[in-house]
């Protein structure tokens, strides 16, 4: 092992463990602590693939914490094109402090995550949490996300709390901004 | 009293504004259509003399999980066109949104794929608000009584989109299989990851 690749693994073994810690390090309640199926690296970031199982804690978070989760694909133009908007928000929660996690929870396919998805979240320089599912039993849990959810992405689910709301659309700015705001009073 | 009535009749015109807009559920009849094929002949139910029903699929060109399924759609049309159940797809989106999904586009596809079924376009976007699609792919099994189409399956093709031979439950084939024997089918609705359809209308 080259010197330089030494300092990648150190790097992408830190990145785990940060994604982990902020996965689960805010989630005080949380008790179970998922296991990936796999993860994918690129020299910037590790992504976790999970199953439905593995995600699932994700969706039910008790603090006072307002999260924001996004099913998007790459390949999903409508997605793409509102995924600046999550950016902006979990940009803003960064500065301001306020207690809010973006979580983008990718559909991509396996196949295509090295090729991908990794050099999407590099070039447009992605900080939100970024998971991938990969469960193809859709209809075990579609319904667990949220029962008015047909399946078609995007789709995105704001919670804090008891209070969920779900949302089978494409937002614009203003729109995810003002959904969101109603969670954060 | 008057004032009362007009609130009566309002609710009652709401409602059934409401319960239109999801479209179809299990038991409804489905309206028949006749939309332009990939060939230049346009398509009908009632084209179908023959037929016991139908597996109608929205479906489309550009979106991945349509393309997955694109080999199972053969499948379905080779399997169950015999028996009375022949396979219509149809493409739901707006061109002008997703120019992959044109006509001239679904006519290279269906050729490059060899489609055995009828890809049918849906000009205007009248038929799928109906029928209640809500992505692609998005199936419904109709059930043919008297000169009547009932909707006795809405959902997915099968239970694994990345392999038909790893799926474990095959949705449509088992609807099908009991519709042929007289049966209900065993499960009537199912849902799956999709691409939503493509329109300016909100």
């Amino acid at each position: 092992m080259s010197r330089n690749d030494f300092k990648k693994s150190v790097k992408r073994i830190s990145f785990v463990t940060l994604f982990l810690a902020l996965c689960f390090g805010m989630a005080s309640s949380a008790n179970a602590q998922s296991t990936p199926l796999d993860i994918v690296s690129d020299d910037e970031r590790s992504l976790p693939v999970f199953d439905f199982e593995g995600l699932k804690p994700m969706l039910a978070f008790r603090n006072d914490t307002t999260y924001v989760i996004n099913f998007w694909a790459t390949w999903c133009a409508p997605c793409v094109k509102e995924l600046p908007y999550f950016e902006e928000l979990n940009r803003s929660t960064a500065e301001n402090g306020k207690a809010l996690r973006v979580i983008l929870v990718s559909l991509d396919f396996p196949r295509q995550l090295q090729s991908r998805l990794l050099p999407f979240l590099k070039d447009r320089d992605i900080t939100s949490t970024v998971v991938v599912l990969d469960d193809p039993d859709a209809n075990s849990w579609i319904d667990q996300v949220d029962p008015s959810w047909s399946g078609a992405i995007p789709g995105t689910l704001i919670y804090r709390g008891e209070r969920r709301e779900f949302r089978e659309q494409s937002f614009s700015r203003d729109e995810l901004f003002q959904l969101v705001n109603t969670f954060m009073e | 009293m008057q004032r009362s009535f007009f609130v009566f009749a309002l609710i009652f015109i709401f409602s059934a504004v409401l319960a239109t807009a999801g479209g179809y559920n299990i038991g409804d009849k489905a309206t028949d259509f006749r939309l332009m094929n990939v060939d230049g002949e346009s398509v009908s139910l009632s084209d179908y003399t023959d037929a016991k029903g139908f597996v109608i699929i929205f479906t489309c060109n550009h979106c991945p999980y349509s393309v997955l399924y694109e080999d199972r759609k053969n499948a379905l049309d080779a399997k169950f066109k015999p028996m009375g159940f022949p396979v219509i797809a149809i493409n739901p989106n707006d061109p002008e949104l997703e120019p992959r999904d044109s006509f001239e586009e679904m006519q290279k596809r269906a050729k490059e794929k060899r489609f055995t079924f009828p890809y049918l376009f849906d000009e205007g976007q009248t038929i799928y608000p109906q029928y209640g699609a809500t992505r692609t792919p998005h199936v419904f099994v109709l059930e043919r009584v008297g000169t009547e189409h009932i909707v006795r399956y809405i959902g997915a093709i099968d239970n694994n989109h990345k392999d038909g031979d790893a799926a474990t439950e095959r949705y449509v084939e088992d609807a099908v299989h009991a519709l042929l024997a007289g049966n209900k089918p065993p499960v009537a609705t199912t849902k799956a990851i999709g691409c939503t359809i493509k329109t300016k209308k909100k």
